[in-house]
């Protein structure tokens, strides 16, 4: 019997070695594998909650309307109803948590207007669209509401009438 | 006559099926989910839509999105672009695309009217796909799809090896110049879990794009899939994007 123990202890000489192989590899797992990692899938649970905290920069219109009610419900009335506050005004979510932060600026109506309006041939044809070279010089928003945009606009040459008045 | 066995058939299908509408009524009472208290992340699958006879090439997409997720400024950067194609009269099958700044300054008018060709925008972003390429070569499992069905990166984890740059048939992904590691497109990950909708969607003029819930049956996203002739990027690639495409041209690649 003492025999065949002496024949064995390779055997566990091994056996100690894979104990320790174990526990170093126990060990670097425990140390380089992420917390989470696997949760969901092969990926650390922690990231979704990371891309979650990013700050807002837009507000949305939801908070637009929250202190401005006029203009919102101008908006909802007209063919720009679909277009957000902030596709015109900029992103302002600064503003919406503290409007003493931030005072929104207001458009450059001559070149935001042609922003979507310019005349372009790859433009869809039922989308409204002029060429400025072809359209009365002055100012858009002297003849057209951008809360509120007519088919037709006013026909009375309103920059004649402020002139008048001046 | 009822049997015994088709009695407790029946019966446990209507267990069954009411402790499902119990589950359903949860989520109608509450409104939308979005307006549900927690984010549940189970009860959503994102996927946009994006309609290609409403697009004008205005860029306030591109505008949006680099202010929102703070997107580097050089030119070649992008989480979404568009693309304007004008393809010549008698050969559908070579377009001449460009995309003068990702769309960022809008399109100046480049070809003539009336000369017979066909011209259109496309908007492109992350198709977040449902079974991405990209995902799928991260050697770290640095970038995944989530449990509602948005491919993000875990830019703590990312190694910056260009693998899912490469990967992606679409062309979505970048290494950011700031930080080394891989951007994309998030579907404005922290927007839509707060009840918002991406800056992209929030700022298109003519609802282009709309991001829907695929999960949620009251979403109209379901009524647009139905009533429209939808296509996908390469659907030959079998990634299961989530970018659905209305009027979308066999030129577009």
């Amino acid at each position: 019997m003492r025999h065949l123990m002496k024949n064995k202890v390779h055997l566990f000489r091994m056996a100690g070695l894979f104990v320790v192989g174990f526990l170093v590899f126990a060990g670097a797992r425990a140390v380089f594998v992420p917390e989470g990692f696997g949760v969901y899938g092969h990926y650390r649970a922690g990231a979704l909650e990371d891309n979650r905290a990013f700050p807002l920069v837009h507000a949305g219109r939801a908070a637009c309307a929250g202190c401005h009610g006029d203009e919102p419900e101008a908006l909802k009335a007209s063919r720009h109803a679909k277009v957000g506050c902030e596709a015109c005004h900029g992103a302002l979510a600064v503003h919406a948590d503290d409007p003493a932060k931030l005072t929104p600026k207001k458009p450059d109506a001559k070149t935001l207007c042609l922003v979507c309006h310019m005349a372009n041939v790859a433009k869809p044809s039922g989308f409204k669209q002029i060429s400025p070279e072809d359209h009365p010089e002055g100012v858009c928003t002297e003849c057209h509401d951008p809360h509120s945009p007519a088919d037709a606009p006013k026909p009375a040459p309103a920059p004649v009438q402020k002139e008048a008045a001046k | 006559m009822t049997t015994r066995r088709e009695f407790v058939g029946k019966s446990s299908t209507f267990l069954v099926l009411s402790a499902a509408a119990a589950a359903a009524l949860d989520n109608v009472l509450e409104g939308t989910p979005e307006k549900a208290p927690g984010y549940k992340k189970a009860d959503h699958w994102w996927a946009m839509i994006i309609d290609i006879e409403k697009c004008i090439g205005c860029g306030n997409c591109v505008r949006a999105c680099k202010t929102e997720n703070g997107v580097s400024m050089e030119p070649y950067y992008f989480r979404t672009w568009v693309e304007r194609y004008h393809v010549p009269a008698g050969n559908p099958e070579h377009p001449q695309v460009d995309s003068p700044n990702g769309g960022y300054d809008g399109f100046p008018e480049k070809y003539k009217p009336g000369d017979g060709s066909k011209n259109f925008f496309v908007p492109k972003l992350c198709n977040h796909c449902a079974h991405s390429p990209c995902v799928q070569v991260c050697p770290v499992g640095a970038t995944f799809e989530s449990p509602d069905g948005v491919v993000l990166v875990d830019k703590s984890y990312c190694l910056g090896c260009r693998y899912c740059v490469q990967a992606c048939p679409y062309g979505c992904r970048y290494i950011d110049p700031k930080t080394h590691v891989v951007d994309k497109c998030s579907f404005c990950y922290h927007r839509i879990t707060k009840g918002l909708t991406t800056a992209c969607c929030e700022t298109c003029p003519t609802e282009a794009r709309q991001i829907g819930d695929l999960k949620n049956p009251a979403d109209p996203i379901h009524e647009f899939l139905r009533t429209h002739k939808i296509n996908v990027l390469k659907p030959q690639m079998a990634t299961g994007s989530k970018a659905y495409y209305n009027g979308l041209d066999g030129s577009v690649r």
